[in-house]
C-alpha cells in the first residue's frame, strides 16, 4: 500500500516537472524580461540615471517633477487623450457601421472585406508616410481634393499645430478595417432566433438593433474600447515618422509615449523615463480596471443568463 | 476576457461558413445603398495604395503636377529645331484651318497668357493663340528605375536582409517556445500552473515602457546594443498572445488523443509533436502570420537597438529614408512600396488563417 502511494506521488511529481520542463521558457522568460525589469524599472523611476554613471536615489522626485513642475507631461497626456476621445468613438462608429453593412447580402462580401482589411496588414511607417505625402500642401492630394468637391481651403495638416491631431484620427481611421472582422465575426455569432422572436413581438428594424443586436454586441465593443485605449497610450511609430521624433509641430503631437521615448533615449533620462513608464502603467491599469467595472453595468455576457 | 477560466473556442467563424443571420435588410433598396456605401468606402481606403504606386512610378518632373494625377500622366514633348516643345492639341479658328483641332508646339509664351503654337511638321507656320484654351498632349510614362534607384541610395537590400532575418529567427523562437509553453498550461493540472497562467496573462495589459529601460541596460551590458539579438532572442521566451491562442485551441483537442498516444508510450513530447501539432496546425500558421507582420513592421524596438546605419531593418532604415530625402517623394514611395508588398502578398496567401486569427484572438489587428 505504502509503495503503491509513494510511486502514485511520485507520478504525480513527474508530471509536475514536465509541467515545469513545457512553460519554462516563458518562466524563465517572464523572469528575465519582465518581472526582474519591473523591479528595476521601478528602482530607477526614484533615482536620477544617464545609464553611464551609477543611479543616483532621489526618492519620488521623478514622480513630483512628473505632476508638480513638468508642464510637458501634462501636455503630453492631454495630446493623448485628445486624440483617443477623438479616434475611440469615431473609429467604434465607422467600424461598427461598416461591419453591419458588410453583414448584409451585399455581393462580392469577401472582395470587400480583404480590401477593408489590408491596411492593417501594413501597418507602421509605410502608412505613416504614404499619409503624410496624402496630406502634404506640396505634393498631396486631399487639400486639392477638398478644394474641387467641396470648395474648401484645406489647413497645413501635419504642419499646422491645430489640425496635425485630426489628420493622425484620419488617418487612423483608415485601418478601420481591421477591427470589422472582429465586429463581424460578433453579429454573426448572434443567433438568429433572437431575431425572429423580436419580428414575432412586433419589433421593427431600429428596434432589433437597439434591443438585440446591441446588446449581443456590447462586449466585443467593450474590448475593442479596452484595446484602443491601451493603443492610444501606446501610440508611436506614426507619430515618430510624420513629426521625425519631435513630437511637431510645436508640440501638437508630442503623444506620451514619444515624450516617454525622448526621456529615456534622447534626454539620457532613464531614471525620470522609468517614472514616466510606471505612470503610464498605472493609467492603463486604472483604465482598463474602470472599464471592467463599469462593464457590469452596460455590458451583456450570453452566459449570464444561465449563471445560478 | 474578464476571467481566467475560459472555455474552449469555438471552431473560427469566418464570414463564408456562417450560419444563416440575423440583421439585415431584405429590401433591394436597402442591399443596393449598403453596396454603394460599401464600393465607396472600399475605393476611398484603396486611394492611399494606388498614390503610393503611381507616385512611386513618376518622374520628379511629374510629381510637379498639382494636383498630382492617380495616372503618372507626362507632357508630350516634340522637337521642334533642336529643341523639345509641349505639344498642345489646339483648336484653331482663324486662317486656312478654321475651327480645326491640330496637335501644335508651344514655341513662346507671350504677354496676357498667350503662346505661339507651331506646326512641328512646319514650324515657319504659327499661330498665336490663349494658352488656358488648349490641351496639353500627355501619354502615360513610367519609371520603374526609381525602385532601382530607391534601393541603391541607401542600403534597402541589406535592411531587407535584417528585417528577414529578425522576422523568421524570431518566428521560430516563437513557433517552438508558444507551442511548448502552451502545451504546459493545457495539459498539466497542477494548481501552481492555474496561478502562473493568471500572471501570464496579465502581462498582456503590461505595457512594454514598463520593461524597456531595464531591458536596454541589460542588452547593453551584454553587449547586444546595436546588433540583431535583442529582437530576436526575447522571441525564444514565449509571450502572453501567442501562448493564449495556442492553449486555446490545445483545449479543444480531446484528451482520448493524448491518452491514446501516452498508452503506445509516447513521451509528452512526442505527444505534442505527433498529436496535437498537426491538429493545431490551422493556429500555428496564424501564430508564424501575426508574428510575421509584427517583426516586419516593428518600428519602436528596431529604433532604440540599433543604432548604426548598416544595421537596420526596414523600417527604420524607411524612416530615415524619408527624413533624409524628403523631397524626392517618388523614391520615398517606391521604397515604401518595396517595404509593403511582402506583408501584403502573405495577406493574400494565406487570408484565411488571417482572418480566423484575428476572430479567434480579436487581439492584434
Amino acid at each position: 500500500m505504502r509503495q503503491i502511494r509513494r510511486s502514485r506521488l511520485s507520478l504525480a511529481q513527474k508530471e509536475d516537472l514536465w509541467a515545469l520542463f513545457f512553460i519554462s521558457p516563458w518562466l524563465v522568460g517572464f523572469l528575465i524580461f519582465t518581472a526582474g525589469p519591473m523591479i528595476m524599472s521601478f528602482y530607477f523611476s526614484l533615482t536620477r540615471y544617464n545609464i553611464i554613471d551609477a543611479p543616483i536615489w532621489i526618492g519620488f522626485e521623478n514622480y513630483l517633477r512628473a505632476f508638480g513642475r513638468d508642464a510637458l507631461f501634462w501636455h503630453s497626456l492631454g495630446v493623448t487623450l485628445y486624440y483617443g476621445s477623438l479616434a475611440l468613438p469615431l473609429g467604434l462608429v465607422a467600424g461598427f457601421s461598416l461591419s453591419m453593412l458588410l453583414n448584409q447580402r451585399v455581393p462580392g462580401v469577401s472582395v470587400w472585406r480583404t480590401i477593408y482589411f489590408l491596411p492593417s496588414v501594413i501597418a507602421g511607417v509605410a502608412v505613416a508616410i504614404v499619409w503624410s505625402r496624402i496630406f502634404s500642401p506640396q505634393v498631396g492630394i486631399l487639400n486639392p481634393f477638398l478644394e474641387r468637391t467641396f470648395g474648401v481651403k484645406g489647413p497645413g495638416w501635419f504642419t499646422d499645430p491645430n489640425w496635425a491631431i485630426p489628420g493622425l484620427v484620419i488617418m487612423s481611421l483608415w485601418g478601420v478595417g481591421g477591427g470589422v472582422i472582429i465586429y463581424l465575426a460578433g453579429l454573426q455569432g448572434i443567433p438568429t432566433t433572437f431575431y425572429d422572436a423580436a419580428k414575432v413581438d412586433g419589433a421593427n428594424a431600429w428596434q432589433r438593433f437597439r434591443y438585440v443586436t446591441l446588446p449581443m454586441m456590447t462586449p466585443v465593443i467593450f474590448y475593442t474600447l479596452v484595446l484602443g485605449l491601451i493603443g492610444a497610450f501606446q501610440y508611436f511609430t506614426e507619430v515618430y515618422v510624420i513629426s521625425g521624433g519631435s513630437g511637431g509641430p510645436q508640440r501638437a503631437t508630442l503623444f506620451y509615449n514619444l515624450y516617454l521615448y525622448q526621456n529615456a533615449f534622447k534626454f539620457n533620462e532613464m531614471g525620470y523615463a522609468s517614472a514616466l513608464a510606471w505612470v503610464l502603467f498605472l493609467i492603463v491599469l486604472a483604465l482598463t480596471l474602470l472599464v471592467f467595472r463599469s462593464s457590469a453595468l452596460w455590458v451583456y455576457y450570453e452566459g449570464e443568463v444561465r449563471k445560478r | 476576457m474578464a476571467s481566467v477560466d475560459m472555455q474552449p473556442m469555438q471552431p473560427a467563424i469566418t464570414g463564408r461558413h456562417s450560419r444563416v443571420q440575423s440583421m439585415r435588410l431584405n429590401s433591394l433598396v436597402g442591399r443596393t445603398a449598403a453596396t454603394i456605401v460599401i464600393v465607396a468606402g472600399a475605393v476611398i481606403i484603396l486611394i492611399p495604395f494606388l498614390f503610393m504606386i503611381s507616385t512611386s512610378l513618376k518622374s520628379k518632373n511629374q510629381l510637379r503636377a498639382v494636383p498630382p494625377p492617380l495616372i503618372p500622366w507626362e507632357a508630350t514633348m516634340v522637337e521642334v529645331n533642336g529643341r523639345m516643345e509641349p505639344l498642345f492639341r489646339v483648336t484653331v479658328n482663324s486662317g486656312t484651318a478654321g475651327g480645326e483641332t491640330l496637335e501644335m508646339a508651344l514655341v513662346r509664351n507671350q504677354p496676357g497668357g498667350m503662346g505661339v503654337f507651331v506646326d512641328p511638321n512646319n514650324p515657319a507656320e504659327s499661330v498665336t493663340l490663349k494658352i488656358a484654351g488648349q490641351t496639353p498632349v500627355r501619354h502615360i510614362e513610367i519609371h520603374p528605375e526609381n525602385y532601382l534607384e530607391a534601393m541603391t541610395a541607401v542600403p534597402f537590400p541589406r535592411y531587407f536582409l535584417n528585417t528577414l532575418i529578425v522576422t523568421f529567427v524570431g518566428m521560430a523562437g516563437v513557433l517552438i517556445s508558444c507551442t511548448l509553453v502552451a502545451y504546459g498550461f493545457s495539459r498539466f493540472r497542477a494548481p501552481w500552473l492555474n496561478w502562473l497562467f493568471i500572471v501570464l496573462l496579465s502581462t498582456i495589459m503590461l505595457p512594454r515602457q514598463v520593461t524597456l529601460i531595464p531591458v536596454y541596460v541589460l542588452f547593453q551590458r551584454l553587449g547586444w546594443v546595436d546588433t540583431l539579438l535583442p529582437l530576436i532572442v526575447p522571441a525564444f521566451f514565449a509571450n502572453a498572445y501567442d501562448v493564449f491562442l495556442l492553449r486555446q485551441f490545445f483545449m479543444t483537442i480531446p484528451l482520448e488523443m493524448d491518452d491514446a498516444a501516452k498508452i503506445d508510450g509516447a513521451s509528452p513530447i512526442q505527444t505534442l509533436w505527433h498529436v496535437l501539432v498537426p491538429q493545431a496546425m490551422p493556429v500555428i500558421v496564424t501564430v508564424a502570420i501575426f508574428h510575421f507582420l509584427y517583426a516586419w513592421n516593428d518600428f519602436y524596438e528596431p529604433l532604440i537597438f540599433l543604432h548604426s546605419r548598416d544595421n537596420w531593418t526596414m523600417a527604420v532604415g524607411l524612416q530615415t529614408f524619408n527624413a533624409l530625402y524628403s523631397v524626392n517623394t517618388h523614391l520615398i514611395m517606391a521604397a515604401s512600396v518595396v517595404m509593403v508588398i511582402p506583408p501584403v502578398l502573405l495577406f493574400f496567401f494565406a487570408q484565411r488563417q488571417f482572418i480566423q486569427g484575428v476572430v479567434i484572438s480579436g487581439v492584434k489587428g
